[in-house]
């Protein structure tokens, strides 16, 4: 019984960290939105930055190889299993990565034995296209029905799914930190106040408890665990309902400042409003679980 | 990552489950069976339990992970977590004994000298001498710091006034271990001493009364002039250094809220019986009710979900990241599902619940687990302060 990351998998969570660091903050997210809403309004005002980077991010992950997390190195992949997977899926999330990389890796990828799919050979699902235009981004309107995923292609694409809510939500959680503690009303941090930090304790404690349910989906599809399907599905629902949560949480503890377009946390917000709904949404996935445990 | 379990381990779990099963329905019958029995908080059950403790010291199962000499097994982290697993998956009660075995014997294993640990540890183990907790106090419950029952030293001993209260099992119990303040002069936890305390000491009166379920389980514990001696427990009755008592207490307290008096295996088997009530009910009920087999559902996630969280927190200890205001989210977790799987068991049983019942008695049960052991606004507090940094003042 071991309930951690290798030290591979740590070396590989840190390099997709450092990459999404310097390759996509922010603005890089903000810059896959697009350029004017109905009105003419910029959505992303004040913060454009070059749309180029937008489609560089693409090229750096593949180059990373990223992409081939799950495609064998017989084949030019990585050769890593869903864990591994798990944990760069998380680090996806943590950054927005405004690109379908959960698609990419866990199904084109692995279907193609090509480890490192042109941006244009992956997107969300075509019947999921108007969702994603309105809450999240331009840039995903170009996919066909190119590979269609097997069982193994959507457990693995349902739990890296719930494995970047992870990421969504410890990055909404940070914002909301640094935000309260900084931000003085009354004459003192607004991340004193009690009712404040009662917000940031239950969105900690979804977090904590949502991870690991995803880290132990990952285990049971790298090892084709009898229970994998519950588990994902289990996973997935309790992923979404934690960053559902902190999400709510976090606008809350911004007050005026975070229901505006200039500042950053609707990126990760509505990310994750999407997020939650893709691979099956959460009534789906409780139920999977409900059919498996006998409720 | 690797979430299975050695051949050891499961040599050690077919152990545990098939003594506690056999042993378990022995003990039953020996009572006049399982209806027989009353709850281990009352006075007419406490002995009966005591005596299904007996049992399980003489097998040594009463407290698996301690060194053989005490009457324990030396089991590692992960074999205590499979055999609380196995204990409450065969429906053994929870432990009359656990205020001492879970919460001061790891203080006594950290701060106790040989000699108390000597004559203490096995004594407790076998269930000879019972312990109960001796810290809130009428005017300091989540704010401990500010209690005030006191501790003078005098000629070979202390002398103890005021008065303890909510002390669980107190009036079924031997023993005592407390807070009291020995330096009148320093304030909140400056100045405190952690004493243990036979509670036969004159001048010690002890009062029960009865908890929001009707048991006798609680205690008003009277300190008047009592002289508690020195040499009243071999090795003496001062644990750690004189004025260190906050520092040996938090030590307890980090138990208490997290994984040592509450583990997963106890939530799992209160799901599973919940998963097997809602399957009894029939078709037109749980079409009827789908809303509470969605809550059903999320309150097996929530117990499997504390599973895996520990098992990656006991990862973290045995390679030496130990956690530590993370027990604050333990605790959060567990007492807040305890009630959530209890009120799922209430509507399914509907008005019949509000009988008498096993559902019934743990509904009411778990109502305290946000209360006792520091209340979960506390707790709250402690998550945003001592784990994201969030600023006191």
């Amino acid at each position: 019984m071991r309930f951690a990351f290798t030290d591979d998998q740590i070396a590989l969570r840190e390099a997709v960290r450092d990459l999404l660091a310097a390759e996509c903050p922010p603005e890089v997210v903000r810059a896959a939105w697009p350029a004017t809403d109905g009105d003419g309004q910029g959505a992303g005002a004040g913060a454009r930055v070059d749309a180029a980077r937008v489609d560089g991010l693409w090229g750096h992950l593949a180059e990373m190889g990223v992409f081939g997390v799950l495609v064998p190195e017989a084949d030019g992949g990585l050769g890593f299993d869903e864990v591994a997977a798990a944990v760069v899926l998380a680090e996806s999330g943590y950054a927005a990565v405004p690109h379908p990389v959960v698609e990419a890796m866990c199904v084109v990828a692995p279907a193609t034995a090509n480890p490192a799919p042109l941006r244009a050979q992956v997107g969300w699902g075509a019947d999921r296209l108007d969702i994603v235009g309105e809450l999240v981004d331009g840039a995903v309107a170009d996919f066909g029905s190119a590979v269609d995923p097997d069982r193994i292609g959507t457990l693995r694409a349902t739990m890296g799914t719930a494995a970047q809510l992870i990421g969504l939500g410890r990055r909404m959680l940070d914002i909301a930190v640094a935000y309260v503690t900084e931000r003085e009303q009354f004459g003192v941090p607004i991340g004193s106040f009690q009712a404040v930090k009662h917000h940031l304790a239950d969105a900690r404690l979804a977090l904590e408890f949502a991870a690991p349910a995803v880290w132990r989906a990952a285990w049971s599809l790298a090892t084709g665990a009898d229970t994998a399907d519950r588990d994902v599905s289990m996973a997935k629902a309790m992923a979404a309902d934690a960053a559902h949560l902190v999400g709510r949480k976090a606008l809350q503890c911004h007050g005026g400042i975070g229901y505006t377009v200039e500042y950053d946390l609707h990126l990760f917000l509505k990310r994750a409003w999407l997020l939650e709904r893709l691979w099956g949404d959460t009534a789906h996935h409780r139920r999977v679980v409900a059919r498996a445990i006998g409720v | 990552m690797d979430l299975t379990w050695s051949d050891a381990q499961e040599a050690f779990r077919t152990e545990a489950h098939d003594w506690l099963r056999e042993s378990f329905a022995a003990w039953q019958a020996d009572h006049g069976g399982v209806d027989a029995i009353p709850s281990g908080d009352t006075r007419a059950g406490f002995g009966i339990h005591l005596d299904w403790e007996r049992r399980l010291f003489e097998n040594r199962w009463a407290v698996v992970s301690w060194p053989k000499a005490y009457g324990g097994r030396e089991a590692t982290l992960w074999e205590w977590l499979i055999f609380e697993e196995e204990y409450y998956a065969a429906g053994c009660p929870p432990r009359v004994t656990q205020n001492g075995i879970f919460l001061l014997a790891p203080s006594l294993f950290a701060f106790a000298n040989e000699a108390q640990q000597d004559h203490i540890l096995p004594r407790m183990a076998a269930g000879e001498d019972t312990w109960c907790q001796g810290w809130s106090e009428p005017n300091a419950g989540s704010d401990l710091a500010s209690l005030t029952t006191r501790a003078t030293r005098t000629e070979g001993g202390w002398i103890l006034n005021g008065q303890k209260t909510w002390t669980t099992r107190g009036a079924f119990s031997t023993h005592l271990f407390g807070l009291f303040r020995t330096d009148p002069t320093a304030e909140r936890h400056r100045g405190l001493s952690y004493l243990l305390v036979p509670l036969d000491t004159p001048g010690v009166t002890v009062r029960g009364f009865g908890r929001l379920d009707g048991d006798e389980g609680f205690a008003e514990v009277f300190f008047e002039d009592a002289f508690l001696p020195d040499d009243a427990l071999p090795g003496g009755v001062l644990l750690g250094e004189e004025g260190q008592g906050w520092k040996v207490a938090m030590s307890t307290t980090s138990s208490e809220r997290g994984l040592t008096l509450r583990s997963p295996g106890r939530f799992l088997a209160t799901a599973r019986r919940l998963i097997n009530a809602w399957g009894a009910m029939p078709e037109t009920f749980r079409a009827e009710h789908a809303a509470l087999g969605d809550r059903i559902t999320g309150v097996w996630m929530q117990a499997e979900a504390y599973q895996m969280q520990t098992y990656q927190t006991v990862t973290g200890t045995v390679e030496g990241r130990p956690s530590g205001a993370e027990s604050s989210l333990v605790k959060l977790w567990w007492s807040e599902l305890d009630v959530e799987l209890h009120e799922c068991a209430m509507d399914l049983i509907g008005v019949g619940a509000l009988a008498e019942g096993p559902w019934t008695k743990g509904y009411q049960f778990s109502l305290s687990g946000p209360i006792y052991a520091g209340t979960n606004e506390v707790q709250r507090n402690v998550v945003a302060e001592r784990v994201l940094g969030l600023p006191r003042k």
